[in-house]
C-alpha cells in the first residue's frame, strides 16, 4: 500500500490527569487520507477529536507520533493546512472583506492589492455572500452568515488540507442545511482535500467520502473507517432514498450509541492501531431484512 | 408639550433650567453690601463700612470670562499673562508628560501582557509604585532633575504611565486565542501578529487606559503647577489667589474643568473608533 497524502502515524496524546498519573486520550492512533478527499470524524466528546484537530492544524503538540502530509512531517501551524473553527474565529475590527483579505494577503504576499481584492470577492460570492454584506462587521452577520465568511477564508487560501472543526456546531438546522449544500458545492469544484468534525451523523453521511469513528476515552482508538457508498453529487432529500442511507446510517448509530461505549478503555496492544475498514453496500450483496447491517453486509477488506 | 421632544432636547431644557436656577441662588446668596451712610455712627466706628471681601456673585465671574477670553493670549510681564497662555502651558506640559509615558507603557504593556513570566515579575513594582501620590514625587525629582519644569513634566509622566502599562498588559493577555490561532495557522510572524491582530484586539482596553491616564494628568497638573509656579494654570489659581482676585479663582477653575471635558472627550472619540462588537 502506497502512502497516503496525510499519514497520521501512531499518534499518541497524554495529559497530567491532576493526581500525579497520566491520562491517554489516545494511543498509537494510525490513519491515512488520500488527495481529495471528503472525511469526517465521528466520535462522543472528549475522546480526542478536537485533539487530533490541533494536532493536525500544528496549533498542539502529540506526546508521540507523527503527522506527515505529501512525505514531510507536519511541525506547527502552516498556510498549508487551513482551519476554520467553530465558532468562526473571524476579526471582529474587520469587515468581512477584509476578514478574507487578511486571509489572502497571508497567502499571498506578492500578490497586487486589486488582484488580492478580486480573490477574496470571488470566494465571497461562491458561499452567497456579495454586494453590501461584505462591508460589514461580523457581529453584523447572523452565526450561518459569519460561517460562510470562515468557509470563504479557508477555500480562498487553497490550502493542501482543509480542518473543519465542528463548523456548523452553532447554528441552527435549518442554516445548517444550506450551508452544508454551500460547503459542498464549493468543495465539488476543486480537489480539496477535507478533515471534518461534526457531531451530526446525517451531515456527516451527506458530506463524507469516508467516516472515520472513534471510540469513547481513554484510551480511544479510531476503530472504523466506514465508506459512503452513495454517487456523487449528493442532495439531502435524495440520499434518504439512496438504499445504502439507512444501513449505514444504523450501523453509525448502533456504533456510537453503543459499541462506542463497550470499547471505551480498551487498551489494545500494538504497534499500528488501524481502523478497521467497513463497506456498506446494498447493491452490492443483498439485504436481509431482519438484520440489515450484520455481517453479510461488512465486507472487510484488508 | 415636552411630550413632543426627544430626550436629548428634554435633557437639554433640564440642564438650562438647573443652569439658571443655580446661578441665580448664587446670586441671591451672595450679601448686598450696606452703603456706608446707611450704617449708624456705631457700625462705622467698628469697621464695618469698610468693604468686606465675599465671595463674588456669577455675574461677575461672567463679566471676567468675557474680559479674559476676549483677549487670551496677552502677555504683560511674568504675572500677568491670558488665560489661554497659562493653559497652553498647563497642555505643553501634559502632554509632554503623557507621550513620554505612552511611549514607555505601550511597549512594556505589550511586553508583560504576552509573557507570564514578565507579568509576575513585574507585577510587584508596579503594585508598590502605582499608589504613590505623583506629588510625592517632587521632592525627589527636583533634586535629582534641577529644573522645576523638567520636575513637573516628570511627576506627570510617572503618574500617566500606570493605567496605561497596567490596561496594556490587561488587553494584550485578553486577547482570545482563537484569534491568536488565526494569526498562528496564516503564518504570520510575531510582529505581524502584534500589530494586525493583537493591537487591534486589545486597542479598546489600551485606549481605556490612556483615557484614564489623560484625566489623572489634568489633575495633578493643577497641584504640580502650584508647586513649581512660574506658568500654567496651576499657578495661575494660586497666583490669583494670592491677589485676593476670588473671581479669577472661579473663572480659572470653570477653565480647568472645561479643558479636561475637551481633552477627555477626545479619547473618548478614538475609543469609538477602535471599538468592536464580538
Amino acid at each position: 500500500m502506497s502512502k497516503p497524502f496525510l499519514s497520521i502515524e501512531r499518534l499518541t496524546q497524554r495529559f497530567p490527569d491532576g493526581q500525579g498519573g497520566t491520562l491517554t486520550v489516545f494511543e498509537n492512533a494510525s490513519f491515512g487520507i488520500e488527495k481529495g478527499e471528503f472525511v469526517c470524524i465521528l466520535g462522543h466528546s472528549g475522546c480526542g477529536k478536537s485533539t487530533i484537530m490541533n494536532i493536525l492544524a500544528g496549533l498542539a503538540e502529540p506526546t508521540s507520533g507523527v503527522v506527515k502530509m505529501d512525505g514531510l512531517e507536519v511541525a506547527g501551524p502552516s498556510l498549508d493546512r487551513g482551519v476554520v473553527f467553530q465558532n468562526y474565529s473571524l476579526l471582529p475590527w474587520l469587515s468581512t472583506l477584509k476578514n478574507v483579505i487578511f486571509g489572502v494577503k497571508a497567502r499571498y504576499p506578492d500578490w497586487p492589492r486589486d488582484k488580492v481584492e478580486a480573490h477574496a470577492r470571488d470566494y465571497l460570492a461562491k458561499v452567497g455572500l456579495e454586494g453590501d454584506v461584505v462591508h460589514r462587521k461580523p457581529s453584523q452577520l447572523s452565526g450561518g452568515m459569519r460561517q460562510r465568511v470562515s468557509i470563504a477564508r479557508a477555500f480562498a487560501n487553497h490550502p493542501k488540507l482543509l480542518l473543519l472543526d465542528e463548523p456548523f456546531g452553532a447554528l441552527d438546522a435549518l442554516t445548517r442545511g444550506t450551508i452544508q449544500d454551500e460547503l459542498l458545492k464549493i468543495w465539488g469544484g476543486t480537489e480539496q482535500t477535507v478533515f471534518m468534525i461534526t457531531h451530526d451523523i446525517d451531515e456527516a453521511i451527506l458530506l463524507a467520502d469516508r467516516i472515520l469513528l472513534m471510540t469513547n476515552g481513554p484510551y480511544a482508538r479510531v476503530a472504523e473507517s466506514v465508506e459512503i457508498s452513495i454517487p456523487r453529487p449528493r442532495n439531502r432529500t435524495e440520499i434518504v432514498e439512496h438504499p445504502n442511507y439507512y444501513t449505514i446510517r444504523n450501523h453509525l448509530v448502533q456504533f456510537l450509541g453503543q459499541r462506542s461505549k463497550e470499547m471505551a478503555g480498551e487498551r489494545i496492544e500494538g504497534e499500528d492501531l488501524r481502523p478497521e475498514t467497513v463497506r456498506i453496500d446494498q447493491a452490492a450483496a443483498p439485504a436481509t431484512e431482519d438484520n440489515p447491517d450484520k455481517p453479510p453486509l461488512r465486507a472487510v477488506n484488508e | 408639550m415636552l411630550d413632543n421632544l426627544s430626550i436629548n432636547q428634554r435633557a437639554a431644557i433640564l440642564s438650562l433650567v438647573m443652569l439658571v436656577v443655580g446661578l441665580l441662588i448664587w446670586e441671591a446668596a451672595i450679601p448686598a453690601q450696606k452703603a456706608a451712610e446707611d450704617l449708624t455712627e456705631y457700625e462705622r466706628l467698628m469697621g464695618l463700612g469698610q468693604e468686606r471681601a465675599g465671595v463674588p456673585p456669577p455675574s461677575d465671574v461672567l463679566v471676567k470670562a468675557w474680559e479674559q477670553l476676549s483677549d487670551p493670549f496677552y502677555d504683560a510681564g511674568p504675572n500677568d499673562k491670558g488665560i489661554g497662555i497659562q493653559i497652553g502651558y498647563s497642555i505643553y506640559r501634559v502632554l509632554s508628560g503623557y507621550l513620554m509615558a505612552a511611549l514607555v507603557a505601550i511597549p512594556l504593556g505589550f511586553l508583560i501582557g504576552m509573557s507570564r513570566v514578565a507579568y509576575k515579575a513585574f507585577n510587584p513594582f508596579i503594585q508598590v509604585l502605582r499608589p504613590i501620590s505623583p506629588l510625592a514625587w517632587m521632592p525627589l525629582a527636583l533634586f535629582i532633575i534641577q529644573d522645576s519644569e523638567a520636575s513637573a513634566i516628570f511627576v506627570i509622566f510617572i503618574c500617566s504611565i500606570w493605567p496605561m502599562l497596567i490596561n496594556t498588559a490587561f488587553g494584550v493577555a485578553g486577547v482570545r486565542q482563537d484569534w491568536v490561532n488565526v494569526a498562528r495557522t496564516h503564518e504570520l510572524g510575531s510582529l505581524k501578529t502584534a500589530f494586525t491582530v493583537i493591537l487591534p484586539a486589545a486597542a479598546p482596553t489600551i485606549i481605556t487606559g490612556m483615557r484614564i491616564s489623560i484625566g489623572i494628568a489634568w489633575l495633578v497638573i493643577v497641584a504640580a503647577e502650584m508647586l513649581v509656579g512660574g506658568t500654567g494654570i496651576g499657578y495661575y489659581v494660586w497666583n490669583e489667589w494670592n491677589n485676593l482676585d476670588l473671581t479669577s479663582v472661579i473663572f480659572s477653575i470653570l477653565m480647568i474643568g472645561v479643558v479636561g471635558m475637551l481633552l477627555d472627550s477626545a479619547f473618548a472619540v478614538l475609543q469609538r473608533a477602535v471599538a468592536y462588537a464580538e
